[in-house]
């Protein structure tokens, strides 16, 4: 095996952590980083050695996760919704205002910290989820997230939204409110 | 304009992901001004997208 070669392979288990985060699948993962690797392999001379591996292999990994979800969201059903109007009164108050998370920097010092907000994505319905991550771990834009899941602009910030309400409500009980 | 907790919350999410307008996010300063509650949510999906940067960093549970 050549010095490229194993040295791609060194970073299998974190492209796999990196796609399973985002793809449910654990097959679809394994697919888009065995994919990802057969295209570093092949495509050495334009990593040239310029910038970090896993950088450069994270790059590759990122549109075969986007190709990924494109084909599963043209073969998943809708997603069940959810709504927060239940959080407010009539005039759009708190009807529990949040109260301060104690020491949030200190969780994220925390394995188990990311084990509850891991557990808190598995919950988000897929469509909503997929979406999170894609703008948070993926770090792509919204009109990009509205194209690849093939939905309206509205319809992509509403999911943003409520993703971000489940996952607050989620860590709240299952973390701060320890 | 004065704005509610429940528009507050939408807000700070569209934030997130575009610039408001600059009278939104004057309406949203106001807000916080008054509303400690706003004020942690505002504060909490910041640590939430803190985390999420962090994760793929963390070792795969066995």
């Amino acid at each position: 095996m050549n010095d490229f070669r194993s040295r791609v392979e060194g970073e299998r288990a974190y492209l796999v952590r990196y796609a399973s985060l985002q793809l449910r699948d654990s097959h679809a993962a394994e697919d888009a980083v065995q994919e990802t690797l057969v295209a570093a392999l092949a495509g050495e001379a334009s990593f040239g050695g310029r910038s970090n591996l896993r950088t450069w292999l994270t790059g590759i990994l990122k549109h075969k996760i986007v190709d990924a979800i494109r084909r599963m969201s043209r073969e998943a059903p809708a997603a069940t919704e959810e709504d927060f109007e239940a959080l407010f009164d009539e005039r759009g108050h708190w009807i529990d205002p949040p109260a301060a998370w104690a020491e949030p920097d200190a969780a994220l010092e925390q394995k188990a910290f990311f084990a509850a907000l891991e557990m808190c994505l598995q919950r988000l319905p897929e469509k909503t989820s997929q979406a999170f991550l894609m703008r948070e771990h993926l770090g792509l834009e919204t009109d990009e997230i509205c194209k690849e899941l093939a939905v309206t602009p509205t319809h992509c910030w509403v999911l943003l939204y409520r993703a971000r309400m489940a996952l607050r409500e989620c860590l709240n009980k299952e973390w701060f409110g320890k | 304009m004065i704005l509610s907790c429940k528009e507050v919350t939408r807000l700070v999410s569209q934030g997130m992901d575009r610039r408001l307008p600059f009278g939104r996010r004057v309406s949203l300063r106001v807000h916080f001004a008054i509303c400690e509650g706003c004020t942690n949510f505002s504060k909490q999906m910041g640590l939430l997208r803190k985390s999420l940067a962090r994760l793929a960093d963390q070792p795969p549970r066995s």
